[in-house]
């Protein structure tokens, strides 16, 4: 019988320490998830592919379902639950960004972590991240929208509260 | 007020913070979790399962295997929910582990040795209709099946639908032109960024608590009676917000192993979640089809016959197969005004995994066949292609292929959509351009219509409940797949009580115990079925409202009107009672009180709509035709084949747009659903039928800055007993995507492009002129 | 999910870690080494992948490294893709890099990874592959350098224990003509059909491939034929086909024959836009 490897770890999640018991073996996703109950990020693929797991660690887009919880230790993690009425929040919603809205989070996390990183991002550079995320129900078009908006009024829309 | 307005979807804070919450999300501790063991083989016979080892990994609480298990499926009872004796596709059940962590399952599942003994597999319907074929079914005779569907025993054949519409040897003779195209694709994939997940509980009173991610929370409920023996009212189905559908949600797979997982611990509460390989191959996919169309037209381009074969790829069981392969029979010809028509569609069994709907449902499968014909025809006849479609373009006084008349609030407006399309398109410009020596520019067209194929007593009710402050609670049985259909909802239950829509508040998850039925989130036909029953809820609210009112002030019911919060005398509006002040009983200053809390309740049963006649297909299968046409406007690399899609127009009547965004969202979505499903979205089958592309990494859609510019308009020719005359739209975006993409590729490579994917390598080969015969 | 158990470690220097992954065998267990854990824990979950320890080089200074001397730059294994693209001390490797998966995974994807991993592609070592580039290895025996050539052979040949430290390539490289293109069956995310890399180095052409065969790979044989200026274009590029090693991959991306096809134009294009000098020929 394989020894458990449970043990506790200090995480830093959305400017809160926690603290969980998980397996060296579970990664992010499934720890935010089902120890922390922070259900934004989603397992679309668990392979990496489409991007609905992403948060940030360190503010970098990482996905989440290929990164091992007890690697973030010392790290500081944001989830979309962490962004409160961010200008990509309130972009995605005036300019009808999402339809079913599992994707989301993850393209959140992303545009966010962009915008931050690169306040003139040209369309090159755009790409370059947003292709990371798959949508199934938009034509993407108004997530273009939505993430031109808010770097077009970059310096003058102050992002509330996030970590 | 709130129509017309592009209102923001009701949970649309919940989205962008993470807050909303789907199937999987919610988690109890003590729940167990299931996971599938599934077949490497796409035909073989179960010799033996040895779970001996399984069943040693600390924490399995139950193993289940097939044996004594029902068959199933929607119209034929084909399919055992585990497979049993034979596994009949690629990631089929064999057996499903139940234990209290996901980790301990798969541990186990891992360990599960299955002894199959191979059968030979079959890849194509055509394959499958040989004289030898082996079959897949041996005992199709003997299946239950529901009254209307003719599974041909002893073939692979699990349904024909026919057509058979006036006279088609005067139909030839009176053609002077006649053309015969084949076109075809391999089954591919929904790929809804959640995957499919479903739990059950069997409480000690026997009440079956299952939730799901699903079309159809009420027909589980149906179908766990029917196959189980259960009571219906005892079963209780919760759907929270669904993470993107598109028809693929619609069939019952994992509610069936969960409930069976349930059982095996005595009723304990079991997840079953599919990972993305099992959502893409265990649970129902994209029909395949394999067609062929032929069309006879006079000289000057009026078509007078068309000759249908469809052979459908149904997979290795029938479940919903059959419908998208009848509901394709019911529009085959398209929306072209064609007096003869034969068409025989087939659903057809192979070793694939098994079809559930898709989005558009057989229209984008039919309008691909009857789109590339019509682009064939045009050449012969030397036709401009959209003079031709707009020639024949069906209108009021037409019938369908079923014989059903059109009138102008049945069908919308075809030649206004090709009209405006034309313009848009600016198609008399140029339709092909050579740019350089390596490039070339081409434009492509489609029609698109469609109409819903659903059981013909199929409804919708909604309840109204208001609140102290007088706003108001749509409860309604429609599952929020994404369509924003429960926000539309609300808009019309604000215009119709004249209230702010920010004062109505909309029930987002279903629970069939207290929301009213919808018959299932399909076939676009949420807004109108749900619509009507809104208004019949909002009328039955007003009329209570108006009934207590008129106590109060003392005045007839007939002189009162709702609005603004208020109820008041129409030609005195300064005499009036709040809504909110009786919305829950109304209280005299004596104290005395009347009324009560007012609940509004309407529902909304399909009208007129009968089965298909079985030899000729007369019938009416839908209430109204949406159509569309739409195009697309490429960029051909001449020299590696490599292509870029530069725009895509879509002019749809839509009846009313009751929200401009969203509604064109919808269309936007459904379009690039279509160009990604026609660009690049196929199942890739080694020779003995396995897929072996079954992830987002090899099976890749659309990503951000692929997309073509979009451009679309709508038309508003309303159906008259819609709500505000708005037709369904949710899929209609994606039935001519397809088509078109492949007639604009077709006309800048210059050769005829009729199988999907349209990869560059594809294209390539039919240039060197390997001829990939479809059948 | 990893469905097994694993034991995480953290070494703060080269030393721990070889010393670690010796402990951790002796006790019968199987250790890995791991960087981004991009593939570690995707192949897990499908049992592609066994392991009882993970052994993270994240944190060692030396495979963090990413220096540029007068002579050469030095580039830790356990860098990102991401932080290479946007540090840019070697454009071809940058371009090479940005192809690979997608941005996002690309902050997770470490070079090393890319280089040492299962998946066949490996399109970072291609821009080493045509520097003559010297890997530093560490292992049992202390930390050596070599030639990426003694080291790479279709994959890496490192011993147990052995793990990738840093690369190491002569600045003079990073400022040679190059080419870099990648076409995958269809969309610009994916795994590729043909990636081809080039650089001009002494009037001739140094060309490396992935995606052609199940291994990434540069061949003097290719690029004599390639570089044969007394012969006509066609001639050149026909002969550098015949001498690709074989198997030409024939699978869910494309057939060979498209493959081959894709190549040849690429080839054409990198003696074009490198200056090939052709003598006779012309286009074809």
């Amino acid at each position: 019988m394989e020894a458990s490897t449970k043990c506790e770890m200090q995480l830093l999640v959305n400017g809160e320490t926690k603290s969980v018991v998980a397996r060296h073996a579970d990664t992010l996703l499934f720890v935010l998830r089902n120890e922390l109950g922070l259900t934004g990020a989603k397992p679309g693929c668990l392979n990496g592919d489409c991007g609905a797991c992403t948060v940030l660690v360190d503010g970098i887009p990482i996905k989440s379902c290929m990164m091992l919880a007890i690697e973030t230790v010392g790290k500081a993690i944001t989830t979309s639950e962490g962004l409160h009425n961010t200008a990509i929040q309130r972009a995605f919603v005036e300019h009808f960004a999402f339809q079913c809205g599992y994707c989301t989070p993850g393209f959140i996390m992303n545009a966010f972590a962009l915008i931050e990183r690169h306040p003139d991002a040209d369309d090159r550079i755009i790409q370059e991240w947003l292709e990371s995320n798959i949508c199934r129900c938009t034509s993407y078009k108004e997530i273009e929208a939505a993430v031109k908006t808010v770097l077009a009024n970059h310096p003058s829309i102050p992002n509330d509260d996030h970590f | 007020m709130a129509i017309g307005k592009s209102i923001i979807r009701k949970e649309a804070w919940d989205k962008v913070t993470g807050r909303a919450k789907y199937t999987n999300d919610f988690t109890e501790k003590g729940m167990l979790h299931a996971k599938l063991v599934t077949s490497p083989y796409a035909h073989a016979r179960i010799r033996a399962i040895d779970a001996k080892k399984a069943r040693a990994i600390p924490g399995v609480r139950a193993i289940i295997t097939g044996e004594g298990l029902p068959l199933t499926g929607e119209d034929l009872r084909d399919r055992p929910p585990i497979a049993f004796d034979k596994v009949r596709y690629h990631g089929e059940v064999v057996a499903v582990i139940v234990a209290d962590t996901l980790v301990q399952a798969e541990k186990a599942a891992n360990l599960v040795h299955v002894a199959y003994e191979p059968l030979p597999a079959i890849g194509t319907p055509s394959e499958a209709l040989k004289e030898d074929a082996p079959l897949i079914h041996e005992q199709l005779g003997s299946y239950q099946k529901n009254k209307h569907t003719y599974p041909e025993p002893n073939t692979n054949i699990a349904h024909r639908t026919k057509i058979r519409k006036g006279n088609m040897e005067r139909g030839w003779a009176e053609s002077d032109v006649v053309v015969e195209t084949r076109v075809s694709f391999s089954p591919s994939d929904h790929i809804a960024m959640e995957t499919r997940c479903a739990t059950a509980e069997i409480l000690p009173d026997g009440q079956i608590m299952i939730s799901a991610s699903s079309q159809s929370p009420f027909m589980i409920k149906r179908l766990i009676s029917t196959y189980f023996g259960e009571d219906a009212g005892n079963i209780v189905v919760h759907t929270p917000l669904v993470g993107g559908a598109y028809g693929g949600k619609a069939p019952v797979q994992l509610e069936l192993l969960a409930y069976l997982a349930a059982k095996a611990v005595r009723g304990r509460k079991v997840r079953v979640w599919n990972t993305r390989e099992e959502d893409m191959i265990t649970s129902p996919v994209h029909i395949g089809l394999e067609a062929a169309v032929k069309l006879g037209a006079t000289n000057d381009g009026y078509i007078k016959a068309a000759e249908i074969l469809f052979l459908f790829d149904g997979g290795a069981y029938s479940d919903k197969a059959i419908d998208v392969s009848r509901a394709a029979a019911v529009d085959c010809t398209g929306p072209y005004h064609i007096e003869n028509v034969w068409c025989d569609s087939l659903c057809v069994y192979t070793n694939h995994p098994y079809a559930a709907p898709f989005r558009g449902f057989g229209h984008s499968e039919q309008a691909f066949a009857i789109e590339r014909a019509l682009d064939l025809l045009a050449e012969k006849l030397d036709k401009d292609k959209w003079e031709l479609r707009r020639k024949n373009a069906i209108r009021p006084g037409h019938t369908t292929p079923t014989q059903v008349p059109l009138n102008r609030s049945n069908v919308g407006d075809l030649p206004a959509c090709l009209d405006r399309l034309r313009e848009l398109m600016e198609w008399d410009k140029w339709q092909r351009i050579e740019i350089d020596a390596y490039t070339v520019q081409a434009k492509g067209i489609s029609c698109a219509w469609k109409t819903s194929t659903i059981d013909p007593d199929a409804s919708s009710g909604v309840i109204l409940t208001f609140n102290s402050d007088g706003s108001v609670n749509v409860i309604s049985g429609v599952v929020e797949i994404g369509t924003g259909t429960k926000t539309i909802l609300a808009q019309i239950v604000a215009e119709k009580l004249k209230m702010d829509v920010h004062d109505v508040y909309v029930k987002m998850d279903i629970d069939t115990q207290t929301t009213p039925e919808h018959w299932k989130t399909v076939g676009s036909r949420g807004t109108f079925m749900a619509g009507r029953a809104a208004l019949a809820a909002a009328d039955d609210a007003i009329r209570q409202l108006k009934a207590i009112a008129a106590c109060i002030l003392r005045a007839p019911a007939d002189d009162l009107e709702v609005g603004g919060g208020k109820v008041f005398l129409r030609d005195d509006p300064s005499i009036y009672v709040p809504v909110k002040d009786i919305a829950n009983g109304y209280k005299y200053p004596n104290g005395n009180a009347v009324g009560g809390q007012i609940i509004g309740r309407g529902s909304y049963i399909l009208r007129h709509m009968t089965p298909l006649d079985k030899e000729t297909g007369a019938g009416k299968p839908g209430p109204e035709w949406t159509v569309g046409a739409e195009g697309v406007e490429i960029e051909l690399n001449r020299r590696d084949y490599t292509y870029k899609i530069l725009k895509a127009f879509a002019v749809i009547d839509i009846g009313k747009v009751l929200n401009p965004k969203a509604a064109l969202g919808q269309v936007m979505g459904a379009m690039s659903m279509g160009l990604s499903f026609a660009s690049r979205e196929t199942f890739l089958f080694d020779r003995y039928e396995r897929v072996l592309n079954p992830q987002l990494r090899t099976y890749r859609p659309i990503r951000f800055g692929e997309h073509p510019e979009y451009i679309v308009e709508f038309i508003e020719t309303p159906q008259i007993d819609a709500p505000y005359g708005a037709r369904g739209v949710g899929e209609h975006g994606l039935i001519g995507m397809p088509a078109a993409l492949a007639n604009a590729l077709s006309l800048a490579a210059e050769v005829p492009l009729n199988e999907l994917p349209l990869f560059p390598e594809q294209i390539w080969r039919k240039k060197k002129g390997d001829i990939h015969d479809s059948f | 999910m990893i469905p097994f158990e694993i034991t995480y470690h953290r070494p703060r220097s080269i030393a721990e870690a070889v010393r670690l992954f010796d402990t951790l065998q002796q006790q019968g267990k199987k250790p890995l080494y791991y960087g981004g854990g991009t593939e570690i824990i995707t192949l897990s979950r499908l049992h592609l992948v066994a392991a009882d320890a993970v052994i993270d080089i994240k944190h060692i200074p030396e495979c963090r490294a990413l220096e540029s001397n007068p002579h050469e730059l030095v580039l830790g294994a356990a860098l990102p893709l991401a932080a290479l693209e946007e540090a840019e001390p070697f454009p071809l490797l940058t371009k090479a890099a940005s192809e690979v998966a997608d941005r996002t995974a690309r902050n997770q994807i470490t070079l090393g990874g890319n280089i040492c991993g299962q998946f066949f592609y490996r399109e970072t070592v291609l821009p080493f592959l045509l520097s003559d580039s010297q890997a530093v290895i560490a292992g049992k025996d202390g930390v050596r350098q070599c030639s990426i050539h003694d080291v790479f052979q279709r994959h890496i040949r490192l011993k147990p224990g052995q793990f990738l430290v840093q690369m190491k390539v002569d600045r003079s490289y990073a400022s040679l003509p190059h080419f870099h293109r990648k076409r995958r069956k269809q969309g610009k995310v994916g795994y590729p059909l043909v990636t081809a890399a080039a650089i001009k180095k002494d009037g001739q052409i140094r060309v490396a491939l992935s995606g052609m065969c199940p291994f990434p790979f540069r061949s003097t044989e290719v690029e004599e034929r390639l570089n044969a200026r007394h012969l006509s274009l066609h001639d050149r590029i026909a002969g550098a086909i015949r001498a690709l090693p074989r198997p030409i991959l024939n699978d869910i991306e494309g057939s060979a024959a498209y493959r081959l096809f894709v190549l040849e134009q690429m080839l054409f294009d990198i003696i074009e836009e490198l200056g090939g000098e052709e003598t006779n020929g012309g286009l074809h």
